[in-house]
């Protein structure tokens, strides 16, 4: 049983000012991107035209930063997946030692590794203009995500003993590594890969560095319409981004109560 | 097995080594084809100088009020049932996946020129009052993307709270201050630890939202931004960056050591 004392009234106070301080601005994000005119307010009445118009002026960096968290997910598997189980399986110092660098682009801010990227890379003029830069600086930051949260799934001691129990019947190492390993760590799995999607669609920090005005994703235009555009465009560019967030977020919190549900910590 | 583990990890390493470890090693020896002066421009040049107090100053101050606030916040909902709490810590949370220039765009529709404070000190008769473009407006938009990661983290650290600990502490005729001085605290320390370090880190390297604000107050992401883009001083955008990485990376690190093994605290999203 949990004992619950009362709650110091000023903790509900402190509670009560930093929801509004955090909840306000999104509120009035939502409804100045919906409302006709920003400064007559709700009167004004309601209306999708600014939306309407970020997808005429602004559509393709929606489907490119769609398109980027997809291919950043599914290079993450690609790469990430194998060299999470590699470095939940072996014991050597590199192993450490690789996971310790692995680490360091989230530490290090993303200007310093855009700035590494462009000044090794930037005279490769194609692969500079195009989208699969970003998509490595992308991958780069993401990466540490999906292989740790992947590892550490792949450490559990009851899949140690499924594996032997495979590989002593037969199954040769891919057979074992798709058919038994990578089931046993799907959630781990699908976690990661919306960590990866949610992160790479907000990326703005390495991003704008290394946009182009031919490759500009969903913040890099975001940037700019609040800059060049009304407060009602950028309003309802935000409320384009949020729409593409939230679901993926959900399907976050409802990956982590399966999770919790199924193997219990 | 060995080599299985290998071919396992080799793609991974492979493309980190090309496109983080190389480049990385690129952006450190850069300065020193300028001379190795260029390294410790941060600290001969007055204007970089300044650059890097005003970041250090601003990360350190929103990271202590935020783990004041996030702490009193994730007391309550870590402690309280209410309906809607879930949603409501949902809602809290949410800014985690905000780019900062959104945040910034969230300092102006508050305090611009068009902004809620500014039609309500208009309303009260105080004129119209702004404050995005400042210090002010910059501290707020560090705050705001901070809070969510300290309110998560306290409000885990918090229901896992041993409360028959409190109720003891009550029972030998403890005081409120005293309980939240004695048994809160000790209680959160690795959490404030852990927290703490990510939070200065990430106000320390910070670009959209001091990016969509243009402050006149400047900060270190923004002077190198301005030296790369504006100047084309490549050599010393690098090594400002280094100076940068090397504090974050050191505050991560060092306090990595300090907690490792005693908090298991989450640090999804930078």
């Amino acid at each position: 049983m949990r004992i619950n004392p009362k709650t110091p009234r000023l903790l509900i106070g402190v509670t009560l000012m930093v929801s509004i301080f955090m909840l306000a601005p999104i509120g009035l994000s939502v409804m100045a991107g919906l409302v006709s005119s920003y400064s007559a307010g709700i009167k004004s009445g309601l209306t999708l035209r600014w939306l309407k118009e970020v997808l005429d002026v602004y559509g393709s960096t929606i489907t490119w930063s769609l398109m980027l968290g997809l291919l950043c997910v599914l290079g993450n598997l690609l790469i990430g997946v194998p060299c999470a189980y590699a470095l939940a399986r072996s014991k050597s110092r590199a192993a450490r030692l690789f996971e310790e660098l692995l680490t360091l682009p989230v530490a290090v801010p993303g200007l310093a590794t855009a700035l590494a990227l462009i000044l090794t890379y930037g005279h490769m003029r194609d692969f500079r203009q195009s989208f699969a830069f970003i998509l490595v600086g992308h991958m780069v930051f993401t990466l540490p995500f999906m292989v740790r949260t992947v590892s550490s799934a792949f450490q559990r001691n009851d899949l140690l003993a499924m594996e032997e129990a495979a590989r002593t019947l037969g199954a040769s190492f891919l057979q074992r590594f798709l058919g038994v390993l990578v089931p046993a760590v799907l959630p781990a799995i699908v976690a990661g890969s919306l960590m990866v999607f949610t992160l790479s669609v907000g990326e703005f920090n390495l991003t704008w560095m290394l946009h182009t005005p031919l490759t500009r994703t969903l913040p890099v235009g975001l940037a700019d319409s609040y800059a060049s555009m009304r407060i009602e465009i950028g309003s309802a560019y935000t409320l384009v981004f949020l729409l593409v967030i939230l679901p993926v977020l959900w399907g976050l919190q409802a990956i982590g109560k399966l999770i919790e549900k199924h193997h219990g910590t | 097995m060995r080599r299985i583990l290998g071919l396992c990890a080799a793609p991974a390493v492979a493309f980190f080594a090309a496109f983080w470890l190389l480049p990385v090693a690129q952006l450190l020896v850069l300065p020193s084809k300028k001379g190795w002066d260029t390294y410790f421009a941060v600290l001969t040049n007055s204007r970089y100088l300044q650059s890097l107090v005003n970041t250090v100053g601003l990360s350190l101050v929103v990271t202590l009020l935020t783990l004041l606030l996030g702490a009193m916040v994730g007391i309550a909902l870590g402690r309280q049932s209410f309906k809607g709490r879930q949603l409501l810590l949902s809602l809290l949370t949410l800014p985690l996946s905000f780019p900062g220039v959104i945040i910034g765009f969230f300092i102006i529709l508050l305090g611009g020129r068009q902004g809620l404070v500014a039609d309500l000190t208009e309303w009260a008769g105080f004129g119209r009052t702004t404050f995005a473009y400042g210090l002010t407006g910059l501290f707020l938009g560090y705050l705001y993307f901070s809070l969510p990661r300290a309110i998560a983290t306290y409000t885990a650290a918090a229901s896992a709270m041993d409360a028959q600990l409190e109720e003891a502490a009550r029972c030998l005729g403890a005081s409120r201050w005293r309980v939240a001085w004695d048994v809160w605290l000790p209680e959160l320390a690795p959490t404030t630890i852990a927290c703490g370090a990510i939070i200065f880190a990430t106000s320390m390297g910070a670009f959209g939202t001091a990016f969509t604000l243009a402050s006149k107050f400047e900060v270190l992401p923004i002077t190198i931004y301005n030296e790369f883009t504006n100047y084309a001083n490549f050599a010393l955008a690098a090594s400002l960056s280094i100076t940068l990485g090397l504090i974050t990376w050191l505050v991560l690190f060092v306090t990595r050591q300090f907690t490792s093994g005693k908090s298991g605290v989450a640090t999804a999203g930078v």
